[in-house]
């Protein structure tokens, strides 16, 4: 990866999804210090067209990622591409056949009115399950319960994650939601399904970010950092997810095996030396730093208490303050945790800047019903 | 890398206007089986899954979600592309190449029967700002450019009534058509102009289907029972959205494509191509097509061709031998599998009373439809490429 | 603090006077998707007061919503099994917002309901009703309450909610 890029992350954006993407793709390329003309192909991330407001939103967007005249593609796989988009882009140059790739994730969540939840209502299956009425927030809230349930975990030690990732997020220029909280704070405000309380969700964000990577001999001649992709990793599960047990997620496991197996990591804790696991909602955090193996079932609350996943902490998890603190725009979300790694790895996050030099790191997105892992590790050392 | 790729399986139901008795998920499952069976493989040895959806055809959002169980993923890599289904041919390519797969699949399907307002569905694909207040039919788009394309290449309208012809009749040999029809020309140019100068008959016909495809590497293609049908290139690309600033009348798209293919496959000229199977959503687009492919030294010979059947099955260059989509039906993103299955089909000798006699390579195109300027281009031979 | 990042932040109050220029539009997106022979079946049989499922032979589990193919074994599953209108709750939640974003003062209780007759964990999406929000527990036996047979449409809807089982047997 050579270069990397974002916009603010907004509840409401003036700009049009097209000047969002625009923005995120220049200023990655800038940051890449290549030329749109030099980028062989361009891959857009984004999720559910219904948000932005058009159908075959991709062909939309292809010329505010710089797609035109170009080798053009856009890959889904709800909310996991944003860090899915970076795997599709490796596979791309890593096959041979492009030797750069810029990587555009976009999200205008406000267009949908009246309000962009309301759009979550046709993820769920039209005829088992749309008659009801569901919530986007169900799903989360029936997931957490489950969580919570199975490993004796409370609600103020889902609260923690909240209070962490929304004050990592006071050092993110681009932040819609950094705040200093308490956790009786979190707790005291409004439940929206219990046992999700409103500051333990992400609201809905318009935003970009975008990435280029290239082929080694470019990005040797190009840059004097690039971070590596050391492994990719992702997986889908059933569809049927009334039928799983929700208490731990499999597909990121799966995902995360995926990537380390390629980035020959074989003790996560060890060898990872931050994560940014996705945190569209404060258990998701604890519930993916398990499926990523860097906390045993059920004990990522305790590890959080003790203050392991601090910016000081022997493992920082989230230190651009993640969906809770920065924002999510759905796809765009999982790219900015890509960004941070690249950031991170080279000493370039400002206020946010890790102690000691990590060298490795985990970015992970989810999506779907329950359903898919995305998982890429990333490091300043080229893998063999 | 130059690892050698082919297609190892397929599967496939024939297009029908509309299918009741069974939902999206039972036909996937039931073409997949049957492509799985054709490769001779378990679906436990399949390493990555690819569907190639919209989520407004599918009337679902995060279609993603309800694509794996039909075809046997179960927590392994899946995506979907929004994209084409020869997009998702040269993903798997691409995915093989990388060594990060050895066995893709490959899915795309159409519901277009449970569509009920399509052409509302294309209107949402307008910009929303400077195109679809104007509220004018989205076919509208194909008619300027077709009026454009007769205009600066010299083909006449009658030239373009010949593709409807000739795709509905070869469709009578094919089994999976869902719109054979013996017409003539003067049938075509006497229907209802939907936007002048674009006829009614001159549109494809939605219809309903599935294709499932096994992507293998060499390794694996060596060890299957059918004879591989090898990937000599695959190439894809985007012109201009934005209605206001693209190259009107000339496929450009598809000549980028194109020509990234035929680079790869090491083809310097077009002469050395069997038979095609271009997109003709709209009649003229057929014509289009093969001028950005680079099948005549001047645009007007598209049509003289035509006219004097020189793309007819029997003719010098055989262009939709299927049927094409106005012989076929028009899939949806499933669109281009069908191409590439008709190729594969036909290089395999398995065409029925349409294989041609001369088939060892043959090229696949597609496009996604207005408003876009999206489409790829897949070229599959019956040897490997060499090196 | 923000001007090394674009984008330009916008208000409600921005839109609401009127400065900033928007056009709207409301799609006409109409479904009607096939329900092929498991769903349909399925809808059928909720139509008679009754919840059917699959059987595979192959993994030995029930499923429901039945299905034509087993997803593990990939391959078509064998058989129609009938299976009870109680459950026991796999997880719950009490939701304050509708899918609309309207707040409620009384939550609605949405679970995933393990059917008894299918296999373990097997459950179903659904509402509880009927039972003190804070009552509710993983764990708890559940009975479905049925629309009377006249205006049972073929639809999950058929039954109406879930409601505490005062008996442990049928």
């Amino acid at each position: 990866m050579i270069g990397a890029g974002m916009t603010r992350f907004m509840h409401r954006a003036l700009e049009t999804p097209k000047e969002l993407a625009w923005h995120a793709a220049n200023a990655a390329l800038a940051s890449s210090q290549l030329k749109l003309k030099q980028i062989d192909c361009v891959v857009l991330g984004t999720a559910p067209d219904a948000f932005d407001g058009v159908h075959m939103k991709s062909e939309y967007l292809a010329d505010g990622c710089g797609g035109r005249g170009k080798p053009f593609l856009r890959c889904y796989v709800g909310g996991g591409t944003g860090v899915y988009a970076v795997a599709q882009a490796y596979f791309q140059v890593a096959s041979g056949m492009f030797d750069t790739a810029l990587v555009v994730c976009e999200e205008k969540m406000s267009s949908c009115q009246p309000h962009p939840q309301a759009a979550f209502l046709t993820i769920f299956d039209p005829i088992t399950e749309q008659p009801l009425k569901p919530n986007l927030l169900w799903i989360f809230a029936l997931e957490q319960t489950r969580y919570m349930e199975t490993y004796g975990i409370t609600i103020e030690e889902i609260a923690r994650v909240a209070v962490k990732n929304k004050r990592n997020a006071l050092n993110h220029p681009a932040a819609q939601l950094a705040a200093e909280l308490t956790v009786e704070d979190v707790l005291g405000s409004e439940i929206m399904a219990w046992p999700v309380h409103r500051l333990m969700v992400s609201p809905t964000s318009d935003g970009a970010a975008a990435i280029v990577i290239a082929a080694e001999e470019v990005a040797r001649r190009v840059s004097d950092k690039p971070i590596w992709i050391q492994g990719i990793g992702w997986s889908l599960d059933s569809a049927y997810w009334t039928n799983r047990d929700l208490a731990y997620p499999e597909y990121v496991e799966k995902a995360a095996w995926m990537a380390y197996d390629m980035a020959g990591v074989k003790e996560p804790r060890k060898e990872i030396h931050f994560a940014e696991p996705y945190d569209p909602f404060a258990y998701k955090e604890l519930h993916h730093l398990e499926g990523l193996q860097l906390a045993p079932k059920g004990q990522a609350p305790r590890l959080l208490a003790d203050g392991v996943f601090e910016r000081d902490g022997d493992l920082p998890v989230t230190p651009s303050g993640g969906l809770l603190g920065v924002g999510n725009p759905i796809a765009a979300a999982g790219m900015m945790k890509i960004c941070e790694l690249f950031w991170q790895t080279r000493g370039e996050a400002g206020k946010r800047q890790l102690p000691g030099k990590p060298e490795r790191g985990v970015a992970q997105a989810w999506g779907d019903l329950m359903q898919v892992g995305t998982v890429v590790v990333m490091g300043t050392k080229k893998p063999d | 890398m130059s690892e050698r790729v082919a297609i190892i399986g397929i599967g496939f139901v024939p297009l029908q206007p509309a299918t009741p008795r069974h939902s999206f998920k039972e036909m996937v499952f039931e073409v997949a089986q049957k492509a799985y069976a054709d490769a001779g493989i378990s679906f436990e040895e399949i390493d990555s899954f690819v569907t190639c959806a919209e989520d407004f055809n599918e009337g679902i959002s995060i279609f993603d979600e309800y694509t794996p169980d039909q075809l046997g993923c179960r927590q392994k890599p899946m995506h979907t592309l929004t994209q084409d289904g020869l997009h998702g041919i040269a993903d798997a390519l691409m995915q093989i190449r990388a060594g990060v797969a050895d066995i893709v699949v490959v899915e795309a399907h159409s519901k277009a029967s449970n569509i009920i307002t399509p052409d509302w569905l294309l209107d949402y694909a307008l910009d929303p700002v400077y195109n679809r207040p104007l509220g004018f039919n989205p076919h509208a788009l194909a008619a300027l450019e077709m009026n454009r394309f007769i205009d600066q290449t010299g083909i006449t309208a009658s030239q373009c009534a010949d593709v409807v012809v000739k795709n509905r009749l070869n469709a009578r040999d094919n089994p999976l058509a869902a719109y054979a029809l013996k017409t003539n020309r003067s049938t075509v140019d006497s229907s209802p102009y939907v936007s002048y100068p674009l006829h009614e008959e001159e549109l494809a016909k939605y219809a309903d289907g599935c294709v499932v495809i096994v992507v293998a590497n060499e390794a694996t293609a060596k060890k299957v029972v059918n004879q591989p049908v090898w990937i000599l290139g695959a190439g894809f690309a985007n012109d201009s959205p934005t209605i206001e600033s693209r190259c009107w009348g000339q496929a450009e798209y598809a000549r980028y494509a194109a020509q990234s293919a035929f680079l790869q496959a090491g083809i310097k000229s077009v002469d050395d191509i069997d038979f095609f199977e271009v997109d003709d959503t709209y009649a003229y687009k057929e014509l289009q097509h093969l001028i950005a492919l680079g099948l005549y030294d001047e645009p007007v010979e598209a049509g003289r061709a035509t006219e004097s059947g020189e793309t007819r099955r029997d003719g010098k260059t055989p262009v939709n031998v299927s049927g094409g989509a106005l012989g076929m039906g028009l899939p949806l993103e499933a669109h281009g599998l069908y191409r590439i299955l008709e190729l594969v089909l036909q290089v395999r000798g398995q065409a029925g009373e349409r294989q041609l006699s001369r088939a060892k390579i043959g090229v696949a195109q597609s496009w996604r439809g207005v408003p876009t300027t999206s489409g790829a281009v897949v070229i599959v031979g019956s040897e490997a490429p060499r090196g | 603090m923000n001007d090394k990042y674009a984008g330009t932040p916008l208000g409600e109050r921005e839109l609401n006077r009127g400065k900033i220029f928007v056009n709207s539009y409301t799609p006409k997106l109409h479904y009607q998707w096939d329900t092929g022979e498991g769903i349909g079946r399925y809808l059928g049989e909720l139509k008679r007061g009754r919840l059917i499922a699959r059987r595979c032979d192959g993994c030995q589990r029930i499923l429901i919503p039945p299905r034509m193919f087993c997803e593990r074994c990939f391959r078509p599953t064998d058989e129609w099994i009938y299976v009870n209108d109680t459950g026991k709750v796999l997880t719950f939640s009490l939701c304050y917002v509708t899918w609309n974003v309207r707040r409620l003062k009384q939550p609605l209780i949405p679970a995933v309901i393990e059917i008894d007759g299918a296999s373990a964990g097997m459950g179903i999406l659904h509402l509880l009703k009927k039972v003190p929000p804070k009552k509710v527990r993983v764990g708890m036996r559940v009975r479905a309450v049925w629309r009377p047979p006249a205006e049972r449409r073929g639809s999950i809807t058929d039954i109406l909610y879930w409601r505490p089982a005062t008996e442990e047997r049928e």
